[in-house]
């Protein structure tokens, strides 16, 4: 401020850069002119902080790289090797790791929220389509990253995953064989795994987000109460209800990334473990192909899924029981990419919708998280009855979408935001 | 006859090693990695009795050195006994994983990470519960890891434990407690029947100490985990007052 020649030279400078490439207009369409809603809640807060964990991931990773060596003979002591005798390599492991966890997080908080408020109906069905291909390939990402350390629970783990492609019929086994690159998993596995877990996904994620955003800002955010801020503009054509990203969102989401950073660092630096669910135990042991764990239990983020595959455990119509729980837990996915056709209710925020749709949702949370637990816990009788249930209701959740939907009374939704 | 024997005793392994993982532990410990001298003589401790066969193949003397405020000198002295290895490597084994696996059937594992693979109360109830049993080939048997190929090499220091039949402070399954005494009467208490060096408070000790050292190499960086995060904690803590009031005052106009 104080030196105007200063100013001078500034302005000159960015207009120099702004005739070539338009900084400052992707500035002002993306931060300072975007408007967003202004009643943003709790449940907003994860979009960004999946943005600083996705960070994390990246800048972690490259410097884990740096000691890393992806090879079966020397995968294990390598990650030894970062925890003890690479400066501060332990935090950055530990960083990465409790990072995929965190990741998984905030992302399920992050499609809670789309769930919860419509954010996937007309028109953001392309921002829908797009996080979902990213949540599929963070699955990816975070599937091979977990060979990567080259523990027992590391290499069973994935031995049981692969395998199941073999259930595939007709081209299964010749499949499984061609994912792996050997008859079972070997350094060649793990040298495929780790070239796609920091070059090939990476780019596919990196890019992704930035469609995932473009397409977002093209139609403008959601809010809770599911309503257009763009209906009612003032006179220079700023929507009413909107507020510029940046500084109101910037500041507001720095309040969240210190709560995140709070409770990610507790983690990190006093339960790096996570109780055994972030690092299996099973791990702490070089991989032994010859020796199989007691039980296999997937990391916590693919459970749900997991109790869903094994949830199947009969045959029908001359489908093995296998193949119809890997079709199930590939449809339990797919399912979601199709949600933007399956909700027809005229509204989109649940706080409009009628007690079929609460009801459906809260059901659809809560045997989401019986799954997650089952999912890690050997399984019985009476467990395998209730994954049965709770996969029923999964799928009712969706399928039965456009019939509640439609069916039942919905609320009138306000001209304006509330609260 | 004698390489059917060890064939069998091989086939074994993997069953004996299956069973260890879902035995009861009876005994727990919490370590205290801020108590330098029970980990300065759990290291003793370990490299007298374990390191001839197990190796610690992810942990520098110099490292331990540094963590366990023992001077260089002394751990050349007294603790480093192979002339192949110096204060920087690791606590290599002189014995070769074909030998090891000769003698007990399998080569010993190395521990750098056996107090996050089995835990430091499972280490601990191990360490405790040998007792004799005839019928093994060791002469010895284990509460936690059943014919287990190990002999119990502290028994110089516990004497030799057995179980008999007498009344015991500690639960034990299947035992119903005696509300008169207050102890529980089982056939599977265990006793020491012939003093070794240590009296048996005194053993166990020695063994919370060994184990303490083995929690502490399982994990070296948490002694720097533990001195730095609370620095980072209250540092996001600031950063989020201050952000916070940020917040609220940027968003005065809002609404």
């Amino acid at each position: 401020m104080g030196n105007p020649n200063k100013v001078k030279a500034e302005r000159g400078l960015m207009r120099w850069v702004d005739d070539r490439f338009p900084a400052t207009q992707m500035w002002q369409d993306h931060m300072a002119k975007y408007y967003a809603p202004r009643n943003f809640n709790f449940w907003y807060f994860f979009g960004s902080l999946a943005l600083l964990v996705l960070v994390n991931q990246i800048l972690t990773g490259v410097w884990l790289t740096m000691s890393y060596n992806p090879s079966a003979e020397g995968a294990f002591a390598s990650v030894e090797y970062i925890m003890r005798d690479v400066e501060y390599g332990w935090l950055i492991r530990y960083m990465h790791s409790t990072g995929a966890t965190a990741f998984f997080v905030v992302i399920y908080l992050h499609m809670f929220r789309g769930l919860l408020y419509g954010s996937y109906k007309a028109p953001r069905e392309l921002v829908w389509i797009f996080g979902m291909t990213i949540y599929l390939a963070l699955m990816a990402e975070a599937f091979m990253g977990y060979l990567l350390p080259w523990g027992q629970m590391s290499y069973w783990g994935a031995q049981v995953i692969i395998s199941l492609f073999s259930a595939i019929p007709v081209i299964g086994p010749d499949l499984t064989q061609w994912i792996r690159g050997d008859f079972l998993i070997s350094g060649i596995t793990l040298n495929r795994f780790f070239a796609l877990h920091v070059v090939a996904l990476p780019i596919v994620i990196l890019a992704l987000v930035v469609l995932h955003i473009i397409a977002l800002h093209e139609v403008g955010s959601n809010n809770p109460d599911g309503i257009d801020i763009k209906k009612k503009k003032d006179e220079s054509g700023k929507p009413l209800d909107g507020i510029p990203f940046h500084p109101y969102y910037t500041v507001k989401d720095l309040v969240g990334v210190a709560v995140f950073l709070f409770v990610f660092c507790v983690v990190i630096f006093y339960f790096p473990e996570g109780g055994g669910y972030f690092l299996e135990k099973p791990n702490f042991e070089p991989a032994n192909p010859l020796q199989t764990p007691d039980h296999i239990a997937p990391v916590w983020y693919f459970t749900p899924f997991y109790a869903i595959l094994r949830a199947i455990t009969f045959s029908l119509f001359g489908l093995d029981a296998k193949f119809l729980g890997v079709i199930a837990m590939g449809g339990a996915i797919a399912v979601l990419f199709v949600l933007p056709w399956l909700d027809r209710s005229p509204v989109r925020s649940m706080r409009y919708k009628g007690w079929m749709s609460k009801t459906m949702l809260a059901l659809f949370a809560i045997s989401f998280v019986i799954l997650g637990v089952l999912g890690v816990l050997p399984v019985t009788e009476g467990r395998t009855l209730l994954s049965q249930v709770c996969t029923i209701v999964y799928f009712a959740f969706f399928l039965l979408m456009p019939f509640y939907t439609r069916l039942e009374k919905t609320k009138p939704v306000p001209e304006r935001v509330t609260g | 006859m004698k390489k059917q024997l060890f064939a069998l005793l091989f086939a074994l392994v993997p069953v004996t090693a299956m069973a260890a993982g879902g035995a009861s532990v009876p005994y727990s410990m919490e370590p205290d990695l801020q108590d330098k001298s029970s980990l300065q003589n759990g290291m003793k401790l370990y490299v007298n009795y374990c390191m001839g066969c197990h190796s610690l193949e992810h942990q520098r003397f110099a490292r331990a050195a540094e963590d366990l405020n023992i001077p260089q000198d002394l751990v050349e002295e007294n603790l480093i006994f192979s002339p192949d290895l110096a204060f920087n490597d690791q606590m290599h084994i002189a014995m070769s994983e074909e030998d090891g696996e000769a003698w007990f059937g399998a080569p010993p594992p190395d521990l750098t990470l056996e107090s996050r693979l089995r835990g430091t109360d499972w280490i601990y109830s191990y360490l405790l519960t040998f007792y004799k049993d005839p019928s093994t080939s060791t002469g010895v048997n284990n509460v936690v890891f059943d014919l287990v190929s190990m002999p119990n090499v502290l028994e110089p220091l516990q004497g030799v434990q057995e179980k008999v039949c007498a009344a015991t402070d500690r639960p034990v399954e299947g035992a119903e407690l005696d509300p008169l005494t207050g102890k529980y009467q089982s056939c599977e208490t265990l006793q020491v029947t012939q003093p070794g060096a240590m009296e048996p408070a005194e053993f166990e000790d020695a063994v919370y100490d060994l184990t303490n050292f083995l929690a502490y190499v399982g994990e070296p960086s948490k002694l720097q985990a533990q001195s730095l995060g609370p620095k980072v904690l209250i540092f996001i803590f600031i950063f989020g007052v201050i952000s916070y009031l940020l917040k609220r005052e940027y968003w005065r106009d809002v609404h």
